[in-house]
């Protein structure tokens, strides 16, 4: 791999940019391989990536049926923050958001991470109770964060509608919070991992597993067969599809999640804005587009679009609190199809199978995860023990009871 | 899926309707006797198919009656409602205007 640099930059200026390398090869797969990811999206890739940077396992293939980051991980709004209310959920958001933070110089790509302030705000008595004792147990797990009033959230957003029908009487601040480019971050963890001896083969469909004496040691796929000595699973909204495949099923069930972008214009908001309450978030990309999400639609579906009902549910709330956007145009609305789980926390987990493991149940807020869960994945993975930042994740405690339970606590926006 | 069959009401917007899940999970019979794993998969396991889904529907904002209806999670079609009590509607997954597109190929 040749590493990105001010030097490269200007050789291949002088040289009409002919001479890039291309970020990462295309190569046949081989008859077997030490590990197996199936699901080519961010945090496939990150896994495959800290597999051979960290634990040492360079005989990985990442698979994937389309193309690599052309689902939920192009598909999402960008948002990175850790300003979760249970222990278990902090510890993982916060591993990642760290890891966010030195990123763009670890891969040698930048992934444009931007920490611009993610403000929540706060619109009735229940919201200032809650973002009240949020904002207390963020503190006591020593992750930053501020209580700000309403003359605190006008100075950050200067044209937010304080008055509106739903008045905004406070907000929570994670300064650290902010944005990244999600498709850098696709392409970033691939190259760094393919110039480490990663495969990535892209348009390769998994189609079933090899599994002998209840262990997988292999893959049917479009391409063939494929040996593995271990699988990891990390294909978000079809990782019910999987499970059936090797014979379980899992606590999840799969809905669409809308998103748009406006038109792109000059920058007018240096935040990232969410409500819970209202339901919906509203940040800016580096290309001025604003980019707008909110919540999912509530039936099963793999049809990866939502229903019209909601873009008028997304649009509401955009309007009665940003009166000044009401004549944009909408450039782009599309779904992506999330894996949600009841307490709305992840599934990181051994499974039933043996050396078969499942990265999944992200749901709607996985994206600002992507480093961290890829590591404590790649961890657990090379040990066969699941990492202790991933153990309360594990698919067994829908049986235990002893649930992550982020939705109903924190009556989380993602 | 625009318009939504209750069969008590007949056809309406799809926004006066709420889904919640998975249709003919029957109740433990034995409620007392389950151990922790059969409890898990009665109150939180799905099959979360991708195609033919037989699923519960309530008609929120209208009759508030609930209905259970057979819909294709691929192309959102909806094949049939029906009323709870009433037996699985037979879907042919093949169906060429309706059936799952994987299996047109």
């Amino acid at each position: 791999m040749k590493r990105y640099s001010i030097f490269s930059l200007l050789r291949n200026s002088v040289n009409y940019h002919q001479d890039w390398q291309a970020n990462w090869r295309s190569p046949d797969p081989k008859k077997e391989y030490d590990v197996v990811i199936v699901g080519g999206g961010g945090h496939g890739l990150a896994t495959a990536y800290y597999l051979a940077k960290e634990c040492g396992i360079t005989n990985v293939a990442v698979i994937e049926k389309g193309w690599i980051g052309g689902g939920n991980t192009g598909r999402n709004t960008t948002i990175v923050r850790s300003n979760y209310l249970c222990d278990e959920s902090a510890g993982m958001y916060e591993h990642a958001l760290k890891l966010w933070e030195g990123l763009s110089t670890e891969l040698n790509y930048n992934v444009m991470f931007s920490p611009r302030g993610l403000l929540h705000l706060a619109h009735n008595v229940h919201d200032m109770q809650e973002i009240g004792r949020r904002g207390n147990a963020i503190h006591l797990n020593g992750i930053d964060s501020q209580f700000l009033t309403p003359e605190g959230v006008k100075k950050m957003v200067p044209f937010i509608n304080l008055e509106c029908r739903y008045p905004v009487l406070g907000a929570l601040l994670q300064p650290r919070g902010g944005t990244a480019r999600h498709d850098a971050v696709a392409w970033g963890y691939a190259r760094a991992a393919d110039a480490m001896g990663v495969d990535i083969i892209q348009n390769c469909e998994v189609t079933g597993f090899k599994i002998e004496n209840n262990t997988v040691t292999g893959l049917k796929t479009s391409r063939g067969m494929i040996g593995a000595k271990k699988v990891g699973c990390v294909v978000a909204g079809h990782c019910s599809v999987m499970s059936e495949m090797a014979g379980f099923r899992l606590p999840i069930e799969s809905v669409p999640l809308q998103a748009m972008v406006s038109e792109p214009i000059k920058p007018i908001i240096d935040c990232v804005v969410m409500s819970g309450s209202v339901h919906v978030y509203i940040s800016q990309s580096d290309k001025g587009e604003l980019v707008i999400g909110a919540g999912s639609d509530l039936y099963n579906s793999y049809s990866q679009r939502g229903s019209f009902d909601l873009v008028e549910e997304n649009i509401g709330p955009v309007l009665e609190l940003y009166p000044i956007f009401s004549r944009m145009k909408m450039l782009r609305q599309w779904g992506g199809i999330v894996d949600v789980t009841v307490d709305r926390s992840p599934v990181v987990s051994k499974t039933p199978v043996n050396n078969l493991f499942f990265n999944c149940g992200w749901g709607t807020g996985g994206f600002k995860a992507t480093p961290g869960s890829g590591h404590v994945f790649a961890h657990s993975i090379a040990r066969g023990e699941m990492h202790p930042i991933a153990e309360p994740f594990s698919m067994n405690r829908f049986n235990s009871g002893a649930l992550v339970d982020e939705g109903a606590a924190a009556a989380v926006a993602h | 899926m625009f318009l939504i069959k209750c069969p008590w009401c007949g056809e309406r917007d799809q926004s006066e309707f709420h889904a919640h899940g998975e249709a003919h999970i029957v109740r433990p019979e034995n409620p007392d006797q389950l151990s922790e794993e059969e409890w898990g998969d009665y109150v939180f396991f799905r099959k979360n198919p991708k195609g033919l889904h037989y699923e519960r529907w309530v008609h929120s904002h209208g009759c508030r009656r609930w209905f259970n209806a057979a819909r294709n999670t691929i192309t959102d079609h909806i094949y049939a409602t029906y009323k709870p009590g009433e037996p699985k509607p037979e879907i042919d997954v093949n169906d060429p205007i309706h059936g799952n597109p994987e299996n047109q190929r």
